[in-house]
């Protein structure tokens, strides 16, 4: 294969017609969230794409967001990485072992300096020194900022190389910091879940070489196409949370009945991702609706964020109705109004008494 | 126990909805009045849409099939159904291990995907000269 061919040419060779290829960009286009319409103008865009040079870099993580990407369907990682983009570096998936490895990476970074796309997945630590983890013995903090250099732009993949995800939940022991902490010269683009949906990683990466550019993010450096509403947005269930209907228990009549998780514990009003939507195992389905409320792993902090059976705090209208009058008699007073619910709420949580919207 | 004295409970699917469909439906009637008016085409993404469990079956079975129903073959099978609707198509197309990788209402007069290719119209006419020259001539 000739490094240098278009898209089109490659495929064409193959004896792939543009029909297919029109159906191919639906799916595409389908991906990343953009009018189907969009399709013929993908089409013609993408056939004239050369292929980038992709460097993945793992660090401190569970290897849980290359099986989800090794899991993507549509389109499968097998085009993904003989049609649409040159991976040259991947520890998991590569054939090549210690020098070898090293090598090709380098290689690529050489070839294709300032171009290469670098995908990190998992935290970096910072305690002792990066010490806690390192490849042929160099740290990830020392090898992320030797291969950011030369790129043309990041991708944090997963909720770790995100915002700092499990490693950096309290206490922290490694001194975990997402890769935004440490590049701060680069465009990084935020694609956080634990796992990350394996269409919104291939999504992104069609995102970029359809536009040449990163896709637009929002204020925490997420695709807005994926990001941009809540789960609770999206879910199918939001009719029965409209109507008032919740599920107390996970085995109550409300439970059968599909009714709205939020009573017990559903972070889907917080939780921007495109779950409910895009769903899971090639769209089979999604925690809400095997029966279990989001635990919110799209968002910063979440091992921290309390109880995944808690429901979500919101301030009832009595507790707001008395601080209202509270504040109009004196500001103290109110202060001292909203410092009892916290009192109530976390010695609820303390006991793991099941709490409902009464309690808030 | 046996499995026959579990209590369980079968919901009929065919006339299940939570509410979702209605809005979709609108949303094609919509779109369908736009295009008998102005002639102006358009595409919803049923991937992007919430559906709850028989709700999507229940959407078939609301729009039917009409009388036009192709199927494609190119990287996996595309099935492309004419509704009961004229005018509204429902366009599903599967990879070759025959999962969905996309699934759009198409309301128009003839999906894209339809249509024979420019880029394949000049393959074909080439491999059409290159049989005609090899051809022995009588």
């Amino acid at each position: 294969m000739n490094e240098h061919d278009t898209l089109g040419e490659r495929l064409r060779r193959q004896g792939v017609s543009r029909r297919a290829f029109l159906k191919f960009c639906a799916a595409m286009a389908s991906l990343m969230a953009l009018p189907p319409g969009a399709a013929a103008a993908i089409a013609e865009t993408l056939v004239r794409t050369r292929r980038p040079s992709v460097i993945w870099l793992s660090f401190q993580e569970c290897t849980g967001c290359t099986e989800s990407l090794t899991r993507s369907h549509s389109p499968s990682l097998e085009n993904m990485i003989f049609d649409m983009i040159s991976l040259d570096y991947h520890h998991t998936l590569q054939a090549a072992s210690g020098f070898g490895a090293e090598k090709s990476r380098e290689d690529a970074m050489k070839d294709n300096y300032g171009k290469y796309l670098l995908l990190v997945d998992g935290s970096i630590p910072l305690g002792e020194g990066g010490a806690y983890s390192t490849i042929a013995g160099r740290s990830n903090l020392d090898l992320l900022q030797e291969v950011a250099k030369g790129a043309a732009a990041i991708v944090a993949v997963g909720t770790c190389a995100s915002f700092g995800g499990i490693p950096e939940a309290k206490p922290n022991p490694t001194g975990a910091v997402p890769v935004s902490h440490i590049v701060k010269d680069k465009p990084i683009i935020n694609i956080s879940g634990c796992p990350p949906i394996p269409v919104v990683i291939t999504g992104v990466l069609a995102h970029y070489l359809t536009f040449g550019e990163l896709p637009a993010r929002d204020h925490l450096g997420r695709p807005k196409a994926f990001y941009g509403e809540t789960i609770h947005d999206r879910c199918y269930r939001r009719p029965f949370y409209e109507q008032g209907k919740f599920a107390k228990t996970f085995d109550d009549e409300g439970a059968r009945n599909g009714w709205c998780l939020f009573e017990l514990g559903c972070k889907g009003p917080t939780t921007h991702n495109a779950c409910a939507t895009v769903k899971w195992n090639g769209g089979v389905s999604f925690p809400i609706e095997s029966g279990h409320g989001c635990i919110g792993c799209s968002e910063p902090h979440f091992w921290d964020a309390g109880s995944f059976y808690a429901p979500l705090s919101t301030p009832s209208a009595k507790v707001s109705t008395l601080a209202a009058g509270a504040a109009a008699a004196g500001a103290a007073a109110a202060v001292g109004l909203s410092a009892l619910d916290r009192a109530n709420r976390h010695r609820a949580q303390d006991a793991h008494e099941k709490m409902t919207s009464k309690d808030l | 126990m046996n499995l026959h004295s579990v209590p369980l409970k079968i919901e009929n699917v065919a006339d299940y909805s939570i509410g979702n469909l209605r809005a979709l439906l609108n949303e094609i009637a919509a779109r369908l009045e736009r295009l008998a008016e102005d002639g102006i085409a358009s595409s919803i993404d049923l991937k992007s849409l919430p559906f709850a469990p028989g709700e999507y079956e229940q959407l078939r079975f609301l729009l039917g099939t009409g009388e036009v129903s192709a199927r494609i073959e190119a990287i996996g099978p595309s099935a492309v159904v004419e509704t009961r609707y004229a005018g509204v198509w429902w366009v599903t197309h599967y990879n070759v291990e025959d999962d969905i990788i996309a699934d759009s209402i198409d309301i128009t007069t003839l999906p894209e995907i339809l249509k024979s290719q420019p880029a394949d119209i000049r393959d074909g006419l080439a491999l059409l000269h290159v049989q005609l020259n090899d051809e022995v001539q009588p």
